[in-house]
């Protein structure tokens, strides 16, 4: 029996900071992805998913709680939030968000739709937990992906690490 | 240790043509859960696919959801469904990873927790079919439209041992 589900790469961030986490020359032997990653940046600004270095065409909806009602916004044409949630530096110190995002198909000549769970916790003023549909409309196969900052960096022990799956 | 793979593909369909369903039959027992991933689209929006056990057609079915739409959240339920649901409203390319634990065991009720992303609505769900019998053949159809060609729906199997 093959193996199902594999690692393609893995990425911690060093002592400098990183601008982007990249997943490069992704393999198209495997029938989905999934990218665990755990992050927190270094400001308050916006984050980004990028395919393939695409800005365009994507959209999504993001049903959230962090205490209260649960609410739903939209994510940007750009990739803005549909990456899942880092923490940032109005969190407590040393905390790290986690986030899944399972890519079904991504080889496919569809558009490509994505699942995002994400959740930051931090003992003090912020707490998310969140629940993301992407839709990145674009047919063409997945062979890079990007967690990337408007601005700022990715602070040092953030990790993200790429599986293959492989339906058969 | 268990020795060998704990996730494991047991079947995958590819549509080579727009279809009203797709089954998978003679699931075997001998994984501890299941996980159905589907990547798809219907021919027509406004509806969502819909999934029944062992072609169980009676009201034996019951959900309840929790989604966005990108300005509100809301939350519904509905009781004694002759399906499950999967999926929801949507005409653009969608996925939904359902997970169905204990899936073939022949004493409990059978309870499945999906996520379901369409170009509409994110979705957090939870399936009930009450029914002891093991689960054998999953069917995934739609009210009224096609599955487009191109859609993928793969049927992996976990093993706890």
């Amino acid at each position: 029996m093959a193996t199902t589900f594999t690692k393609i790469a893995a990425v911690t961030v060093g002592s400098g900071g990183a601008a982007s986490i990249a997943f490069t020359s992704i393999p198209s032997t495997y029938t989905d992805l999934v990218l665990k990653w755990s992050g927190r940046i270094d400001n308050n600004n916006d984050f980004f998913i990028k395919f393939n270095s695409s800005t365009t065409n994507y959209s999504g909806k993001i049903l959230y709680a962090n205490s209260g009602s649960a609410n739903s916004f939209n994510g940007g044409t750009d990739g803005k939030y549909l990456s899942g949630w880092p923490d940032q530096s109005a969190n407590t110190a040393n905390v790290f968000s986690n986030n899944e995002i399972y890519i079904p198909n991504y080889g496919s000549s569809n558009n490509k739709s994505f699942s995002v769970d994400t959740v930051k916790e931090d003992n003090s003023t912020d707490w998310f937990v969140g629940l993301l549909a992407g839709l990145w409309s674009d047919t063409t196969a997945i062979n890079a992906v990007t967690l990337t900052l408007v601005s700022g960096s990715f602070v040092q022990y953030s990790t993200a690490v790429l599986y293959g799956i492989k339906n058969s | 240790m268990p020795a060998g793979p704990t996730y494991e593909p047991i079947a995958t369909q590819t549509l080579g043509s727009d279809a009203a369903s797709v089954t998978f039959s003679s699931i075997p027992s001998t994984y501890t859960d299941l996980v159905l991933v589907s990547d798809y689209r219907l021919n027509t929006g406004d509806n969502f696919l819909i999934l029944r056990f062992n072609s169980d057609t009676g009201s034996n079915y019951s959900f309840t959801n929790l989604y966005g739409e990108g300005t509100a959240a809301a939350s519904d339920r509905s009781s004694n469904q002759t399906s499950a649901r999967i999926g929801f409203y949507g005409s653009a390319q969608s996925n939904s990873i359902v997970s169905i634990m204990n899936y073939s065991n022949a004493t409990t009720y059978k309870t499945a927790v999906s996520r379901d992303n369409t170009n509409t609505y994110v979705v957090s769900r939870v399936n009930l079919w009450r029914s002891t019998s093991a689960i054998n053949s999953i069917v995934i159809t739609t009210a009224s439209p096609n599955i487009t060609s191109g859609s993928t729906f793969t049927l992996y199997g976990i093993k706890a041992a």
